[in-house]
């Protein structure tokens, strides 16, 4: 038999139907269709495009193969991470052909990061947009006030966070005035509330410190404060902000942009609200130090003053005029009884004359001074006195807390008091020292004399 | 001096006090300054003490009204203070 090859192309021609190119396409399209509807494909993007249009366009490959892919706007607006090159993620959707160029091409409905939670991510990709941006930068860091005058609060008015707040408050007694602007802290309404409080409090301008936080909860619960918008209010806010959102473990975005981060609220309400009894007893103790450095000062002065009169120079001063004195009495004596006709007032003229000149004697006035300077001090030790007693009671407590403090005890535990030679000054800081000084050291059951070889200074 | 005393914060009245007992301590001083400066400690240390004793417990909501004025509230009553 003869194999006619042109029948056999006849044949087939016959038996088989002739598509157009578009009505291929379209049943390629139908079958793909129907059998890839929800579809979950696992892939890494790549040629990641995000574009003006609002659509996004990447491939999605794996070691072999790659599948162009397209996540439109309306699926992509729900994401709260920003897909990037080479990450790796789970796509759902379904295979469908672009006619006009016959590729097929997923489409992604709904995404989520592969390892990494999609939380998480969002969390990772802000923390380093922002950080880039120098959010964190220390020296953008705004001091926090140690006695504010006004606390700002943002949080809610019925959560954990303000009932802590109010409790470290009641404890202590508030120096200060304490304001809360009540906003949501959970719920897609809550990042704008929270920026527009911290808004209002800026508008406000009397504010010194804010706190903006929340009380514990789920990473959904603490998610505002994870939100871009409130970071950038945060950083934005001319008052110091401390953020204290969640409990000790809970780190969120707000924490590194704020100022000051607190583990919880009530550590932030007493970073801010100073102890009313401890500050009242720093201010006892800066009475007694100042008290006590007074009373020091003045006995140093009497001290050295009666040295000062115990010099020779002194005691030897008023000598010459002494013998003029004698001269001048041996005078007067001559002359009363060498002028017997001399009147009897004259004489006292004399005599008076004599005593006036008997005050002016430079060992009288300065016993006299010294009597002075004697009765100053008396008087400021009896207004020491007034002070001491209008505090007794306060005192002896304080005092009791003093003697635990007292340098010999400390002595006792083996530290020394250095003094200067000669003058005997205490040495606190090593720039009243320099080599070749004598120092007396003090331990605590006897002195010695040294002199100083070499110093060196430490910085604190 | 005493007016222009009771306008300072207790912040600076409080690190004024400090100051001048720091500089007392150091012994630097002469003795009539010292005792002027004494004497001003006790004064601020008086100021401190006096703003302690108004120290407040409460918790106010700040608020705006719909003029734009800062509104007062306080957390856990009805009275209201408007400026």
């Amino acid at each position: 038999m003869v194999f006619d090859f042109e029948d056999f192309e006849d044949i087939n021609f016959k038996r088989k139907k002739v598509y157009s190119v578009s009505e291929l396409t379209a049943e390629i399209k139908s079958l793909l269709e129907n059998k890839f509807f929800d579809t979950w494909l696992e892939g890494e993007i790549s040629n990641f495009k995000h574009h003006y249009s609002g659509h996004m366009y990447f491939t999605l490959k794996d070691k072999d193969s790659q599948i162009p892919s397209v996540m439109f706007k309306g699926s992509n607006i729900k994401l709260r991470f920003k897909p990037e090159d080479g990450l790796k993620v789970l796509v759902f959707g379904r295979v469908s052909v672009y006619k006009p160029r016959g590729s097929y091409q997923f489409y992604v409905q709904d995404m989520e990061p592969k390892g990494l939670g999609e939380l998480q991510l969002a969390f990772e990709q802000l923390k380093k947009k922002l950080e880039s941006e120098g959010l964190f930068k220390k020296e953008f860091k705004k001091n926090i006030p140690a006695f504010p005058d006004v606390i700002g609060v943002v949080t809610s008015s019925t959560g954990a966070a303000i009932r802590d707040i109010q409790n470290v408050i009641s404890r202590r007694f508030s120096l200060s005035r304490i304001l809360l602007a009540p906003v949501r802290v959970q719920g897609n309404l809550a990042p704008d509330e929270i920026v527009k409080a911290i808004e209002l409090f800026n508008d406000y301008e009397k504010v010194d410190v804010l706190i903006v936080g929340r009380g514990g909860g789920s990473i959904e619960d603490l998610w505002s404060f994870n939100e871009e918008k409130v970071a950038r209010a945060i950083f934005k806010s001319k008052i110091p902000v401390i953020s204290a959102v969640g409990h000790e473990i809970d780190f969120t975005i707000s924490d590194f942009v704020a100022d000051l981060r607190a583990p919880t609220p009530s550590a932030a309400a007493e970073l801010v609200v100073q102890d009313k009894n401890e500050l009242i007893s720093q201010l006892k103790s800066f009475e007694i130090r100042a008290f006590n450095s007074m009373k020091n000062l003045l006995v140093e002065n009497k001290n050295k003053l009666a040295g000062l009169m115990n010099r020779p120079v002194f005691k030897r001063a008023s000598a010459p005029i002494e013998e003029k004195f004698y001269r001048l009495d041996d005078l007067l004596h001559r002359l009363v009884s060498g002028m017997k006709f001399i009147e009897k007032n004259q004489l006292e003229k004399v005599i008076k004359l004599k005593r006036l000149l008997s005050n002016l004697r430079p060992d009288t006035r300065i016993k006299e001074s010294f009597g002075k300077v004697l009765n100053l001090q008396k008087n400021l030790q009896a207004v020491f006195k007034s002070i001491l007693n209008e505090k007794d009671l306060l005192l002896s407590r304080l005092m009791g807390k003093l003697n635990v403090l007292s340098p010999l005890s400390v002595l006792d535990r083996g530290y020394s008091i250095t003094f200067k030679l000669p003058e005997n000054k205490l040495v606190k800081s090593i720039k009243k020292i320099n080599p070749g000084d004598k120092l007396k050291v003090r331990v605590t059951d006897g002195t010695c004399e040294c002199e100083v070889l070499k110093k060196t200074e430490v910085n604190k | 001096m005493t007016a222009k005393n009771k306008e300072l914060s207790f912040e600076t009245a409080f690190n004024q006090l400090e100051e001048i007992v720091d500089v007392l301590e150091s012994g630097d001083l002469p003795l009539e300054k010292s005792l002027a400066q004494f004497e001003e400690g006790i004064k601020l240390s008086r100021i401190c003490t006096e703003k302690l004793e108004k120290a407040q417990k409460k918790i106010e909501l700040l608020l705006k009204d719909s003029k734009g004025n800062f509104k007062f509230e306080d957390l856990d009553s009805d009275d209201k203070e408007e400026i």
